[in-house]
């Protein structure tokens, strides 16, 4: 899977969980501070990534997770 | 010559609720009153935990008072006296001191005569503990009826500039009585715990209610409703034959998700979800019968509704079954 087909995935479920408009979740966004995403949606996305993609995102992995751009580099290295 | 032979109680074929009651703190605490004290606001924590007020006790207002006070109400809606019940159990895990339990001194005031009465910790997963308890101890011939009470007084434990964990939990009792039955009306329990996950939910120094928040909601959302599954196997039923569901009320958004994944299960669309949180906190095993108490007085749910229960909390422990609505 390549890094623009983990984005595509990636912007479905962050709009599933927090309603964020797919054409705003670009690599460089902050989850928090550009899309508005809590931290408790990040649990959220960070579960249903792990049913998506087969990886495992540990809660002190995910606090890491800062921009849309970690997500995907952060799954396409550890799926 | 043969040894004597024991004998041992037989009971009825089933068992039921029978009616439920309630108590909360009497003051009302809003979140604007919290953000007085702690930096947080109205808005942050009705987005995360779904909180718009909670109740907490007045000073002089014990655990006890308020589990009498659910208890009394309990039986009362059931058409009960004191005198109808032989067996008191208290779900609490904020009783101050461990010396003497909460349970006799309830009876005791209830009026229930030499009532066998005892406490039961399994924390936010007490009450579904407790219910299952007491539903055996009928079942088995044991017990006549049973006034299971789930009450906590979480004001003693919170550090009021944790602005994490004080805004969740709050005062309260609920109550559920429990007798034979020719139909079965109390399920098979689904139970268990995950004591490798103790350091989730703890006292902080000995002293303070303190939770790993992201961890456990992950944990909440995720593994708790394939035990409310689990139950409703059990009870030979099919997520669609469930019409009320009554979770834990930790969070609202965990309310919101357990819903969610038994609705992708097969629950229906017009499943009565508890959301009682909402005015309410979060009481741990007051919760689950203050909200069955508070959805029958506001007619949410009605009698011979099919409802699935299910409490999770500290321990880790976990707890479902399903009730037919008194």
């Amino acid at each position: 899977m390549s890094n623009e087909d983990i984005l595509k995935e990636l912007k479905a479920i962050v709009e599933e969980v927090a309603g964020v408009d797919p054409e705003e979740v670009t690599e460089e966004k902050s989850f928090v501070d550009d899309l508005d995403v809590d931290s408790l949606s990040m649990v959220e996305i960070a579960v249903q990534a792990e049913d998506k993609f087969g990886v495992k995102i540990p809660d002190d992995q995910l606090a890491n997770l800062k921009t849309v751009g970690d997500a995907v580099t952060y799954i396409a290295t550890n799926k | 010559m043969s040894r004597p032979r024991l004998r041992q109680n037989t009971g009825p074929a089933g068992t039921r609720l029978l009616g439920f009651g309630s108590a909360q703190g009497n003051r009302v605490v809003t979140n604007d009153d919290l953000a007085q004290r702690v930096d947080t606001s109205d808005e942050w924590i009705r987005q995360r935990v779904g909180i718009v007020e909670r109740r907490l006790a007045d000073p002089d207002q014990t655990l006890v008072d308020m589990a009498v006070e659910a208890g009394s109400k309990a039986l009362a809606n059931a058409g009960l006296t004191p005198t109808d019940v032989d067996t008191v159990i208290v779900a609490t895990c904020t009783m101050p001191g461990q010396i003497p339990n909460a349970a006799a001194q309830t009876a005791d005031r209830i009026g229930v005569k030499a009532a066998a009465a005892f406490d039961l910790n399994a924390a936010c997963a007490g009450f579904s503990y407790a219910l299952t308890v007491a539903s055996e101890l009928v079942r088995g011939g044991t017990a006549g009826r049973v006034l299971v009470i789930g009450a906590e007084r979480f004001t003693d434990w919170i550090d009021w500039d944790d602005r994490a964990n004080c805004i969740i939990f709050a005062d309260g009792a609920g109550a559920a009585v429990v007798g034979p039955s020719d139909e079965p009306g109390i399920g098979p329990v689904a139970w268990g715990s995950a004591g490798d996950l103790v350091d989730l939910i703890y006292l902080r120094d000995g002293r303070y209610v303190y939770q790993e928040g992201r961890t456990v909601f992950r944990w909440a959302t995720t593994q708790i409703a394939p035990i409310a599954e689990r139950a409703v196997e059990l009870a030979g039923l099919a997520l669609s034959d469930i019409d009320v569901l009554v979770p834990h009320q930790a969070n609202l958004r965990i309310v919101e998700a357990i819903a969610k994944r038994l609705r992708a299960k097969g629950a229906r669309e017009d499943l009565v979800v508890a959301n009682d949180i909402v005015h309410s906190g979060n009481t741990s095993s007051g919760s689950i019968p203050m909200a069955l108490d508070h959805m029958t007085s506001e007619g949410r749910v009605s009698s011979g509704d099919v409802m699935l229960l299910v409490g999770f909390g500290a321990g880790l422990s976990y707890s479902a079954q399903v009730v037919v609505c008194p």
